[in-house]
């Protein structure tokens, strides 16, 4: 049952990607959405097993690569972390598979499009179900494979194409690291299998290397190497530019891929390497600050955004960073929680997003919306809900695992654990801000489409609908239901089990009285203000631009990251690749080489040839001169 | 004795080839002497497989030897197989059938004679996985020189002049000081048989000469950075056939030399120059990938890949590891394999727009599809993607020299960075983007013979990335000895 879960996505792409031609487009929709379907249903039992019966398993399904003392199997670990995992996979899979037959209804390569979500679902899956670090970049590579082919899915964009590459380029520098991490795993405990390399890590716990001229604890350059992966694939600032650019894909993608899987799997290493990142104090503070610079950059690009896909993008990346700095202080499990929560509610934004497109027939500026809230109900109300979760409104499920992380940073009682804290509240109140902008001026305020009349936009079928529907349920109680399971202190003990490891126990003492109720509040008083800056006085946002200009630009052009890199990495390696090839190949190389010997040898030849005159004198004349040379020779000898 | 089943495998190719010289070529029956030569060629690889079957994985003996005098008191003509020389042979009778199935009627001058050159050049390849004597290896290794000579320089472009004698002078440098060395060995030794020199062993003050005369034979057909010129000019106006097999084969005897005798004959004179080869491979990986970063010329850019690839190769030979032979060597099988069908890929556009440049073409997903995908696998597989054989070659050479050398397996690891940038590049703007030349719209998909041969390349791309066992553990053993043998030796005069 368990090898289903992962073999039927595989499946279902093989069928719709090989066959979609003979079988019809609509077949294969179904095809696709059932197996997948199939697949949640199958990991909604093994979940209900981990959490009731403590189901574990490690199942061996082939032999991989067997080199030497390198033994890698394809395998199936299950345990509470990879069961959380595939829920959350196969769950947001299998809806957006629905969705997307409508979101995808009038595009010519419906079976391509449905084959690549399926083979994404099979990647992702194999990532979170390995038990060895060699599968687990498998899967890694796997789902940026998946991702480069959705996001270039409209091949004939050329923004597309190159925000696909951009994608897969950008990633491959955070797997240069996560490569890097496990060839060193491999060189200090001689396995790449989960279990063997974290039972031997007490060993080495102060083992010193000297890496390129840095002497380093071992832990501490595993742990940063890794990390340097997971920074790339969860689109960490310094690693983040492609998820932006990434938008340029159809949103069911973006939903899946973007918000609600693809991107957590580097939260996911972390949290999985947790028996070895506990031993390194130092990754983990990287770690935190990392996740939260990325927390505060993400959210305050998101602030002046104009594209509602760009913006929601952004405040993925900024919870991505939520979940980096919850794990960075240790807290693990609840770094999972906000994982878990945040797929329902970010996943429930994009296709409403996507709704809201689809509506305006392919229109993504806010600026050019607006007003529409009647027309489309639905979409409206179930936006709604997904912005008060995102902004941890009280008792929606971004509420619990936010403000839980906010809660244990502070209590993590170090320097950075305050620092993470309260810049977690400060972001918290920007991404209420920018959530609420996003909302009013899409819904609320005047209709500002010139395309298209208002009477055009419509709501979304039933089929785009439903899955909001499902996954608005659970924006509203996944929160509250698997609180106490995820970070409950019950849940501690029994349901993450080994799976999580913790060096010290998490502190059980509860913050003060006025830091509990300081986001909610906070929270809860934005959206006034966002209503009032964003639909009933318009100029003073703009004016607020005026007065700060140098800041606007900053921010609206996402702190200059693109350009800085464009010249530092791109132009530079392209003109250092001309000059290799133009200079040092074809004028030294080769200038030196064949054609300086041949060059030479010609030179060399017409000048024999010049000798040659048939002159009977001339010859006459050298062979005395070399005759008198011979004997003067002879002589002075 | 028994059945001579390694020379047959040699002499067969030239058998067939001598039946073709015979044969008149009229225009008429050129089908037929593709035919032929098909023939002779998939008997060849049935052979093969049959020796696959035969051979015994668990012991790093060799196998199948047959010991024939040649010259009286000098030269014996010895061949047989181990573990690490029968892996390429199989490559080679793999090759070489597609080879002759892709050659269509882009060849329009004396097929015959074409057929013939790419026979005989199997017959040499064979003879150089084979041989067991220093004499008859150089013989097979300078032979091959003859008909790739010829193919670039009858059947290829414009230039074809100029990058024949280019390839012609690079080779023949480098294999001149070869020839010289084993002379000497014979000197030494008494011997060239390969079989006694393992058992001999070659003094250490001998050693270094020796393995740098070898080294500069090697390298250039390699090849390594700063030899490599040669390459990306023989690749453009060879013929596809030509590049095929001069990227699939013709490379890897330098690869299989190096292990086989740079590591085999010469222990420690290979760990004094190990830090000589990890520089020159790294300048290789990283040089050579930024140079396809910019090539304009879809053949050139798949041939400077080529030589950052080997850089690969070369790196994981000399990590004197488990893991970094076996992956140099499934990277030479993959690389046969992906280059391959990536020169295919090439020669399928352009006999369709006669035009090797990228910028020719754009926007042709939706007018050749089934080419769109097949070319997608072969690029995968060259940026070494998991679930490809190019990443089990790659990832284990990487590891290996991470072990060896912390810095080497860094920068290394950047070349896998701009391989994708690279690869990624030329797919997008060969097959996605808007159309917008419009002759292009005439494009016909893939033919059957070319649907074939581009499948029968990408099951093995894609099988042995998901399950590399069957070739790990044919090379293992062997492997494993000849590490134990070089550590035992280098240990030893110490």
């Amino acid at each position: 049952m368990e090898i289903s879960i992962i073999a039927l996505p595989l499946i279902a792409s093989i069928i719709s990607g090989f066959f979609g031609k003979f079988i019809g487009d609509r077949t294969s929709e179904i095809v696709t959405s059932l197996l997948v379907s199939i697949s949640a249903i199958l990991s909604a039992i093994v979940f209900y097993d981990v959490i009731f019966n403590q189901y574990e398993a490690n199942i061996k399904i082939a032999t991989w690569i067997n080199s030497g003392s390198l033994e890698v199997n394809w395998s199936m670990k299950i345990d509470a972390l990879s069961s959380v995992m595939l829920v959350v996979v196969t769950f947001v899979s299998a809806l957006v598979h629905i969705y997307s037959i409508g979101y995808m209804s009038h595009d010519p390569h419906k079976p391509r499009f449905m084959a690549y979500l399926s083979l994404f679902t099979f990647a992702m899956l194999m990532l979170v179900t390995a038990d060895n670090f060699i599968q687990l970049f498998f899967g890694w590579e796997g789902v940026g494979l998946c991702s480069y082919f959705l996001i270039g899915f409209w091949f004939k964009k050329e923004t597309a194409n190159a925000a696909a590459i951009k994608a897969f380029v950008v990633n491959r520098v955070g797997d240069f690291g996560f490569a890097l991490g496990i060839f060193l795993i491999f060189y200090l405990f001689g396995t790449v299998n989960y279990t063997e390399v974290f039972n031997q890590i007490p060993n080495v716990a102060d083992e010193k290397l000297n890496f390129l001229g840095i002497r380093i604890n071992a832990i501490d350059l595993i742990c940063i190497l890794l990390f340097i992966g997971a920074m790339g694939k969860s689109a960490q600032i310094f690693l983040h530019t492609w998820l932006p650019d990434a938008m340029e894909g159809p949103t069911p993608v973006s939903a899946l891929i973007h918000a609600a899987t693809m991107v957590t799997a580097g939260v996911f290493l972390v949290v999985r390497c947790s028996p070895i990142y506990e031993y390194s104090e130092l990754a983990l503070n990287i770690v935190t600050v990392i996740g939260m610079s990325t927390a505060f950059f993400a959210a305050s690009v998101a602030l002046v955004q104009t594209d509602i896909k760009k913006i929601i993008a952004y405040s993925t990346c900024s919870q991505l960073g939520y979940m980096f700095f919850a794990a960075g202080v240790g807290a693990y499990n609840v770094a999972m929680f906000h994982l878990f929560t945040h797929a329902f509610f970010k996943a429930l934004l994009f296709l409403g997003s996507g709704s809201v497109i689809h509506a305006f027939k392919d229109e993504q500026n806010i600026n050019n919306m607006g007003g529409v809230w009647r027309k489309l109900p639905f979409t409206y109300a179930l936006m709604i809900i997904g912005t008060l979760a995102l902004t941890g409104f009280p008792l929606l499920s971004g509420f619990y695992s936010k403000d839980a992380i906010i809660e244990f940073a502070y209590l993590s009682g170090t320097t950075t654990g305050y620092y993470a804290a309260g810049i977690g509240i400060f972001t918290a109140l920007l991404t209420s801000i920018y959530s609420w902008r996003l909302m009013f001026k899409t819904f609320h305020g005047n209709y500002n489409n010139k395309e298209i009349n208002i009477e055009e936009t419509h709501e979304s079928p039933l089929v785009m609908l439903i899955p909001l529907i499902i996954l608005s349920t659970g924006a509203i109680f996944a929160g509250f239901i698997f609180k106490d399971l995820f970070i409950g202190y019950q849940g501690i003990n029994n349901f993450w089990n080994e799976s999580i490891f913790f060096l010290e126990p998490l502190s059980t003492d509860h913050p003060p009285l006025w830091f509990l109720v300081l986001t909610p509040t906070l929270v809860t008083l934005s959206i006034p203000l966002a209503y009032y800056l964003f639909v009933k006085n318009k100029n003073f946002p703009a004016q607020i631009v005026n007065f700060n200009k140098p800041l606007y630009d900053f921010l609206f052009n996402k702190w200059y990251f693109d350009e800085i890199y464009d010249t530092l990495f791109v132009k530079s390696s392209k003109k250092f690749g001309l000059f290799l090839w133009k200079f040092f190949d074809i004028k030294v190389i080769d200038g030196f080489g064949p054609d300086g010997i041949s060059g030479l040898i010609k030179k060399f030849s017409i000048k024999a040839n010049k000798f040659q005159s048939g002159y009977i004198y001339q010859y006459a004349f050298i062979m005395l001169l070399g005759f008198s040379a011979f004997l003067t020779f002879l002589i002075v000898k | 004795m028994n059945f001579p089943i390694l020379s047959s495998l040699i002499l067969l190719p030239s058998i067939g080839a001598l039946f073709l010289f015979f044969t008149r070529s009229k225009s008429e029956n050129k089908i037929t002497v593709k035919y032929v030569a098909l023939f002779t060629s998939l008997v060849n690889f049935f052979l093969s497989i049959y020796l696959w079957f035969l051979f015994d994985p668990t012991t790093s003996a060799f196998q199948f030897v047959e010991d024939r005098v040649w010259i009286e008191g000098l030269i014996n003509y010895k061949v047989g197989i181990d573990g690490i020389s029968i892996l390429f042979i199989i490559l080679t009778t793999f090759i070489t059938p597609l080879c002759i199935i892709s050659v269509n009627n882009s060849i329009t001058k004396r097929l015959n004679e074409f057929l013939i050159a790419i026979l005989v050049m199997e017959t040499f390849m064979i003879g150089v996985f084979c041989s067991l004597d220093l004499v008859v290896f150089y013989l097979f290794f300078e032979a091959g020189l003859i008909p790739m000579f010829l193919i670039i320089g009858i059947w290829g472009g414009a230039r074809r002049v100029y990058s024949a004698f280019k390839f012609f002078l690079f080779t023949l440098l480098g294999s001149v000081l070869m020839l010289v060395a084993i002379i000497s060995i014979y000197w030494i030794t008494g011997t060239t048989d390969v079989v006694q020199l393992y058992e001999l062993g070659i003094d250490t003050k001998y050693q270094n000469l020796l393995w740098l005369a070898f080294f500069s034979s090697f390298a250039v057909k390699t090849p390594m950075w700063p030899v490599h010129t040669w390459l990306p000019d023989a690749h453009v106006e060879a013929p596809t056939a030509g590049s095929v097999l001069l990227a699939a084969i013709l490379l890897k005897m330098a690869g299989y030399g190096f292990i086989r005798f740079s590591l085999g004959l010469f222990p420690s004179a290979s760990e004094v120059f190990t830090p000589l080869i990890y520089t020159l491979s790294v300048i290789a990986i990283i040089f050579t990938s930024l140079i396809a970063l910019m090539q304009e010329d879809m053949k050139k850019l798949i041939a400077y890949s080529s030589v950052a690839h080997m850089g690969f190769v070369t790196l994981g030979i000399f990590t004197n590891q488990q893991q970094g032979i076996e992956g140099s060597i499934i990277q030479m099988i993959s690389h046969g394999l992906v280059s391959a069908a990536l020169f295919l890929c090439v020669g399928v556009v352009y006999d369709r727009m006669h035009s090797r440049l990228i910028a020719t073409y754009g926007g042709i997903i939706t007018i050749i599809p089934k080419y769109a995908i097949l070319f997608m696998v072969f690029t995968l597989a060259a940026l070494g993607l998991p679930g490809t054989s190019g990443f089990v070659g790659e990832f284990l050479i990487l590891m290996a020299a991470f072990k060896d050398n912390f810095l080497v397996a860094v920068l290394a690891s950047l070349g896998v960075i701009i391989g994708a940038a690279y690869m990624l590049w030329l797919y997008k703007r060969v097959i996605f983007g808007k159309l917008i030349n419009s002759e292009l719209k005439k494009m016909i998909d893939l033919n059957k013979s070319e649907a074939f041969t581009l499948t029968c390349l990408a099951i093995p791309t894609l099988y042995f990335g998901f399950y590399p066992e069957p070739l790990i553990n044919i090379i293992e053993v062997s492997i494993s000895d000849l590490i134990d043998t070089y550590n035992f030796s280098v240990a030893s005069k110490q």
